[in-house]
């Protein structure tokens, strides 16, 4: 499995993705430009976090007209995998790559800690080595993080599983006073109706080592290669 | 020409600086303030075009860029 990692400008995590894959997973991974339309060599392209453009007009906007991203609809259209982190998650939903937005987050302060997230369906080459309801930790660090998607959109969503990951506590409660962000539903994470195309706000690469308090990044990222 | 575009979150979005700024205004004695949005204001100038095809493209660059109608409203104003 040969994985890209894209770089607009202002992508911050795209070494830590890159690192993980490299000298962790120990699989091949270049970086491909915001500029660069060939994807064909690639099987997974993951969209990193970051302040692409600065976050200028909404986080995501201006990267999700570049070329890259325009070139991952067709990626995504042959049935390839694309991970959108962060940022990579919000480029993916202005791209319309994933239902719904990210708004500033419900409390107007940026949130960064280690959160809890209870795993909602399992049944997605994202998270395989998952089971149903497992509650995993990883690190969350965003201004806009607060999922938004209209009633309709979402009850789809349901019913196709295309949730992915809700915010949660270690217990496994989900609800008000377990949500960092103010999202509908306590949504992290969530795919296409497909099931090839995974956006979620927690940050899986910068928890793939215990030394970092949780190596539980590496359960979402190997679900793809094992 | 100059494009105007007034931006606020959508009726029904969550809008955390308009709630801020709110509560601000209510601290300061502005006891009738009953509810605040908070929204973008952006400048377009084009050229060689006529009013009615500004129009028309504002409402392109709208949906294409300037707004996410999921999340936001907007109204254009073009000055000439």
């Amino acid at each position: 499995m040969r994985f890209a990692v894209a770089v607009y400008p202002g992508s911050n995590c795209d070494y830590d993705t890159y690192y993980v894959i490299r000298d962790i997973l120990k699989k091949e991974v270049e970086f491909v430009d915001y500029r660069e339309t060939d994807l064909s060599k690639y099987d997974c392209v993951i969209v990193p976090g970051g302040f692409s453009f600065g976050d200028y007009l909404r986080p995501g906007a201006i990267a999700s007209h570049t070329p890259l991203t325009q070139a991952l609809k067709d990626f995504a259209s042959k049935g390839k995998f694309v991970i959108g982190i962060c940022n990579g998650f919000q480029i993916l939903t202005e791209a319309h790559l994933l239902p719904g937005a990210l708004l500033p987050n419900n409390h107007g302060k940026f949130v960064c800690k280690h959160q809890y997230l209870k795993v909602e369906n399992n049944e997605t080459p994202f998270t395989k080595n998952l089971s149903k309801n497992q509650i995993i930790k990883l690190p969350i660090a965003h201004h806009d993080g607060n999922y938004f998607v209209d009633p309709e959109t979402l009850a789809e969503m349901e019913k196709n599983g295309q949730i992915i990951l809700r915010y949660c506590d270690e217990n496994g409660i989900v609800d008000e006073s377990t949500n960092p962000n103010g999202s509908i539903g306590n949504i992290a994470g969530v795919c296409n109706k497909e099931k090839n195309v995974f956006g979620l706000m927690p940050h899986p690469e910068r928890a793939c080592e215990s030394i970092l308090g949780t190596a539980d990044g590496l359960l979402l990222l190997t679900s793809l290669i094992n | 020409m100059l494009i105007k575009f007034f931006i606020k979150p959508r009726k029904g979005v969550l809008d955390p600086q308009g709630r801020a700024v709110a509560e601000n205004l209510r601290s300061l004695g502005f006891d009738n303030v009953k509810d605040v949005k908070v929204g973008k204001y952006i400048e377009v100038y084009v050229e060689n075009t006529d009013k009615e095809k500004a129009i028309e493209e504002a409402k392109e660059m709208a949906k294409k860029a300037i707004v996410n109608d999921l999340i936001e409203d907007y109204e254009i104003q073009v000055v000439e």
